[in-house]
């Protein structure tokens, strides 16, 4: 270590006097981004005009894998904390959701509140959770905390059987109200309204809902990312010594990040049991379902697929691994998914292949996934 | 007591399995540093061929066949892939690894479609046999005999053989290794083999009615799946750990699963690796990773 420091001798600060030690924007530079968030919102708000309701219902899965993804790609690139355990939270949000919204009754367990506050609710006992895991989070490394998050997969997968007066049974399940606010129901046409002679309806109206909090969940994340959350969590993923050195807590750190990307899975949760129109179901088998190791290891896909830090990345990954085994039936016009054979390519099985093969040539060939391929193609046009 | 007897013996069946399983595993993990997660792809894959070829060629033809299949998938993944991949970081490895297992089950399950389930076990599946007042499938009892002479073969290798010494040494320092004349090539390419192997041989356990459930070679893959917590308990570094993590893996589901209820036995698995590794962060015999800063 030493011979470094021969090396490299302390620099002397630079700055005299007032001057800013970085340059000042351009307002081309300032503003650009706030015209492109205009234009993104004036067609995220267009887009039920023009897109059919069963495109819409894809996009609204989408983004629900898509906040999901987000949360884990900022716990596993930015913070460098191995996760197998989002599809838990997922669980996890729906099923506290369901609790905090749905009415009570003899055969389960409800309270009543208003679809806002339990949203709301939910989201602070995912984080809650998440923090929980602390104890557990900040005592393991790597692929020990890896396998360590996937038993709450498996615990979530017990829990929801034993307890069926909150999370319904694995047969029928149970539902939840889907989400309104006073004077506006994102559920039902009530009231009816019409944009540009189209009749706005439920799949209409839950893209509205769905991209707003798919668009509030990006920019909070780029916020904790840019900021001081995210330089502490970039110090402890590169060096968790050195990060001590600096006075970062690293423990606190990675509950921190566990928090706030369990947060994300929760809400992605709530998203979730909406998308199925109130409908929170736990899984039947423990490998395959909404809330099981499959979901698991297909958001660590969403993320890897992105690459392993980028929002945008998250959503991109979500397009491919949620999104095509539902375009795909749509694409072909074919409503057959299960051949009698039973040997056929099925969306599923197209996708899983797909994404399978996309993970081992990323890890091949371009380790930032498409947020690196978008970096490098954006630098071949500057040039 | 006949029944904790029995549920005992059938712990130690399963867990000897897993313990198989975990080995492959961690001998996977001690040369190259890379966590496979596609360990219960290879058994799947073996397991399939096996029962492509078990009606024309016989059940002993089909175990070669299986056993072979495994370890040549595994030492194409190294060769093709793993090896390839020189710049990527060992967490990287491990997605990696993630992405062929997705690939390998899904084209697995999709060949064998809804046809009826396959099984592999036919000398000894469901076929019960008496010791005293106590009634013990078959399938349990051979594959604790298996495991146990497979056990002995491979630390008589592991620790009298130079292949053995060779493995010992990169694992313990790879540079220093390579300059004592070692090649690291063959090193990790034998461990991958020897992984496979293992795998190939589990599958014929896990595919059976007394172990794998009514769906056969289907739920291999979910089974083996509680070899990651076996190799955790043991500690990822230690062959002996994941033996014994597979014993502690195979008791603790069995007697979950005979006294409170089926899913039960399963969770509870995950639930006693959580207390050790909440208690031991490197497993039971794992090394403890210290930082020099």
């Amino acid at each position: 270590m030493s011979d470094t420091e021969i090396a490299n001798p302390p620099a002397t600060p630079e700055t005299t006097g007032t001057t800013p030690v970085t340059a000042r924007r351009s307002t081309a530079a300032r503003v650009a981004p706030l015209i492109g968030w205009a234009v993104l919102l004036l067609v995220l708000f267009l887009t039920p005009v023009y897109v059919p309701g069963e495109w819409l219902s894809v996009l609204c899965w989408i983004m629900a894998g898509g906040v999901a993804a987000m949360g884990l790609t900022m716990l596993i690139g930015q913070a460098g904390q191995f996760s197998l355990g989002q599809a838990f939270f997922l669980l996890l949000g729906g099923v506290t959701y369901t609790v905090l919204a749905a009415d009570g009754d003899a055969e389960y367990i409800g309270f009543g509140l208003p679809p806002l506050v339990a949203l709301i609710g939910t989201i602070i006992i995912s984080g809650l959770a998440g923090a929980a895991f602390a104890p557990i989070s900040g005592r393991l490394r790597g692929i020990y905390l890896g396998v360590a998050s996937l038993s709450l997969v498996f615990l979530g997968y017990y829990l929801s059987h034993e307890l069926p007066m909150l999370a319904g049974s694995a047969s029928s399940g149970r539902y939840a109200p889907t989400f309104s606010v006073p004077g506006f129901d994102f559920g039902e046409t009530n009231p009816q309204l019409l944009l540009l002679n189209v009749p706005m309806g439920a799949a209409e109206r839950q893209f509205w809902l769905f991209a707003g909090l798919t668009v509030i969940a990006y920019l909070v994340g780029q916020g904790a990312m840019k900021g001081r959350v995210g330089r502490g969590w970039r110090a402890v993923r590169d060096n968790e010594a050195v990060a001590t050195v600096m006075g970062v807590s690293v423990p606190g750190e990675k509950a921190k990040a566990f928090a706030i990307s369990s947060a994300y899975g929760g809400l992605a949760g709530v998203m979730v049991v909406w998308w199925y129109s109130g409908l929170m179901k736990p899984d039947e088998a423990v490998e395959l379902g909404t809330y099981s190791t499959y979901t698991t290891i297909a958001l660590l896909a969403m993320c890897v697929i992105g690459g392993l830090g980028s929002l945008g990345g998250a959503i991109a990954g979500s397009a491919l691994v949620f999104g095509l085994p539902l375009a795909l039936p749509l694409l072909t016009g074919s409503n057959q998914t299960v051949d009698a054979s039973g040997t056929a390519f099925t969306p599923i099985v197209i996708t899983n292949l797909v994404f399978g093969i996309l993970i081992v040539l990323i890890v091949l060939f371009e380790p930032r996934g498409l947020a690196g391929l978008g970096t490098r193609l954006r630098n071949l046009i500057r040039r | 007591m006949t029944t904790f007897v029995q549920v005992l013996i059938n712990g130690l069946g399963v867990g000897a399995v897993f313990g198989l399983l975990a080995l492959g595993f961690v001998i996977i993990f001690k040369a190259t540093e890379v966590v496979n997660f596609a360990h219960g792809s290879l058994a799947l894959f073996g397991g399939y061929l096996a029962y492509q070829v078990k009606d024309s060629i016989g059940w002993f033809g089909a175990v070669i066949v299986g056993v072979l299949s495994a370890a040549i998938l595994a030492l194409a993944i190294e060769r093709l892939l793993i090896s390839r991949a020189k710049h990527a970081s060992h967490d990287s490895l491990a997605i990696m690894t993630i992405g062929i297992d997705t690939i390998i089950l899904a084209d697995v399950v999709r060949r064998l479609g809804t046809a009826a389930a396959p099984f592999l076990g036919d000398p000894y599946d469901t076929k019960s046999v008496s010791l005293g007042s106590l009634t013990v499938s078959r399938t349990y009892l051979v594959a604790l005999a298996t495991a146990l002479v497979l056990f002995t073969l491979f630390f008589i290798a592991f620790r009298k053989t130079s292949w053995g010494l060779q493995m010992r040494a990169q694992s313990e320092n790879k540079e220093a290794a390579a300059l004592m004349g070692i090649r690291s090539s063959r090193v990790t390419a034998s461990a991958w083999v020897v992984g496979g192997l293992l795998a190939g041989i589990a599958v014929f356990f896990l595919a059976t009615n007394d172990i794998g459930g009514g769906s056969g070679l289907l739920s291999a893959h979910t089974v083996a799946f509680a070899a990651f917590p076996a190799a955790i308990i043991g500690g990822l570094t230690s062959t002996e750990g994941s033996v014994i993590g597979g014993l502690i893996v195979g008791l603790t589901s069995a007697l979950g699963a005979q006294y409170v209820n089926y899913e039960f036995g399963v969770v509870a698995v995950y639930l006693v690796m959580l207390v050790v590794l909440v208690v031991r962060p490197s497993g039971l015999f794992g090394r403890v990773d210290q930082v020099r800063v």
